[in-house]
């Protein structure tokens, strides 16, 4: 398993990719967030499953993104995205605005290499009247009447994120993060940041195989410890709520956010 | 003993929750947490209780997808939902104000309520400010409507909703409020004028009741302890845990 530096993993996201990425309590990998902002990044199209919060206001901010699909983005208890807002506000992204239980199913659907998936909701919703790919069809299992949305498969070029622990044989283990199960399933390429990396085989121990992607799954593993500071890692560190604090003051006018960032570039190794 | 404005909307989520087998909770909801919280320990244990994004409360191990399917299954029993804006037909909206996308105020996104609305049997609005600000006659966008049509595959949809400063009950067939209790210290007047939709009168509108002091000691013991889990700031600014 090639295991690179944090640096040449966000050289590896090219510029124009689709990239999926984990709500903010499940291992979002902001070292490598930097470094994708650091090697000016642009035109990604976010795909946040489901809600993305600091990860993808500062990949907003910094001029990288041009399409974002989500059914949130906030920073949760310290209030709301100022980049995110702004952005949306001023109409300079292109906004796919979704709900959680269809961005789960599409990616499913990729995971599964069909086409589309139904789903329960959404008829009568503004959201579907702003989103001309997901289509109402009538139930053709049913006798009566019964118009149920499809959603068209979501298959990332990249799935980004960070995880407690991999192996030398590139397996990787999530813990009860299963969301990053379905995502390296769905993505054509997968990138890993992790806190360790062990000489234990993690698909030949019975108790972790379960939470483990299969290194099949796995493109490249960059080490990097505290990689989603200052969000927390379930098991490993708790948020930096603090930080995050500061980060959500700054977040709120463009100034403020670059002295933020330029701050964090410089603490932040890459 | 003296009752806080957020122990009575706890009390008053709570006493709806009777009977509900699994409640689940989602996000930025301390006060709905607490109240599923109370009536789990009211119940004994034979409400189940769910709450996103705590450590010891959540019961989910499948993915970002398992609340859904659960919902999707008839396994959750009551839910909470909120919006920058609420109108009287129960259209709720957490996307924003203007015209879609570039609105001149914007929220964070409509989150699972696109499909929880539909399916969650007893789903609980909540919103603390009660002005017109909040409480519209039409929402702006619609994140998830208060009702559909017969067609639509829908077994669930709003119950009530509760605010800062009374109680309405949300009859499905009318696709109407009906004002049940005003809490104390607030008038039918006051609701009238912070209220921007057409609303009913129940036929004996009462004062919303208080916890008695077993209750509110639970509340203030136990339950403080459990939600500061997932509220910390919340349990210390209200309960001083």
């Amino acid at each position: 398993m090639p295991e690179i530096s944090v640096r040449e993993l966000a050289n590896r996201i090219p510029d124009g990719a689709k990239v999926a990425i984990p709500p903010s309590r499940s291992g979002v990998a902001l070292a490598a967030t930097c470094a994708l902002i650091d090697r000016k990044a642009r035109n990604l199209h976010l795909i946040a499953i489901p809600t993305s919060g600091i990860q993808a206001d500062m990949l907003i901010g910094a001029g990288c993104v041009s399409v974002m699909e989500c059914a949130g983005v906030t920073l949760d208890e310290h209030g709301q995205a100022g980049r995110f807002v702004e952005t949306v506000k001023a109409g300079s992204i292109t906004l796919r605005d979704s709900t959680c239980p269809a961005l789960v199913s599409g990616l499913q659907a990729g995971e599964k290499g069909i086409p589309f998936m139904p789903m329960r909701g959404l008829i009568g919703s503004d959201l579907l009247k702003h989103r001309p790919d997901y289509k109402v069809i009538d139930n053709p299992m049913s006798d009566d009447p019964d118009p149920i949305v499809l959603l068209p498969a979501i298959t990332p070029d990249i799935a980004l994120f960070h995880a407690p622990l991999a192996d030398r044989h590139g397996n990787v283990w999530i813990g009860n993060m299963r969301e990053l199960m379905t995502m390296a399933h769905a993505a054509r390429q997968t990138f890993v940041t992790v806190e360790e990396i062990t000489d234990t085989d993690l698909m030949r121990d019975e108790l972790r195989a379960p939470a483990t992607i299969p290194a099949l799954y796995i493109t490249a593993i960059a080490h990097a410890r505290a990689g989603s500071w200052p969000l927390g890692l379930q098991g490993c560190h708790d948020p930096d709520n603090e930080e995050l604090a500061r980060y959500a003051a700054a977040s709120r006018d463009a100034e403020s956010f670059a002295g933020w960032l330029a701050r964090t570039q410089k603490r932040v190794t890459v | 003993m003296d009752c806080k404005p957020q122990e009575l909307l706890i009390f008053t989520i709570a006493r709806m929750l009777e009977g509900i087998d699994h409640v689940a909770v989602g996000v930025s909801s301390p006060i709905p947490g607490s109240a599923a919280l109370l009536q789990r320990s009211l119940s004994e244990g034979k409400t189940q209780v769910t709450v996103l994004n705590s450590r010891n409360l959540q019961t989910l191990n499948d993915g970002a997808g398992e609340l859904f399917d659960r919902a999707a299954q008839g396994r959750i029993g009551a839910f909470f939902l909120s919006g920058g804006q609420i109108d009287g037909h129960a259209n709720i909206n957490l996307v924003g104000i203007g015209d879609y996308p570039r609105h001149h105020v914007r929220w964070s996104g409509s989150f699972g309520s696109a499909m929880l609305y539909y399916l969650v049997p007893r789903v609980i609005l909540f919103r603390e400010e009660h002005t017109r600000r909040t409480l519209v006659d039409q929402v702006d966008f619609i994140s998830a409507p208060g009702t559909s049509p017969p067609e639509i595959h829908r077994p669930g949809g709003p119950y009530a909703l509760v605010t800062g400063r009374c109680v309405f009950m949300f009859d499905r067939k009318k696709a109407h409020f009906r004002l049940t209790s005003i809490h104390p210290g607030h008038s039918l007047d006051e609701v009238h004028e912070n209220t921007g939709f057409a609303f009913d009168l129940a036929d004996n509108i009462v004062e919303t009741p208080l916890p008695d002091a077993p209750t509110l000691a639970l509340l203030r013991g136990p339950i403080a302890q459990e939600i500061a889990d997932p509220y910390p700031a919340f349990a210390h600014q209200v309960f001083g845990v």
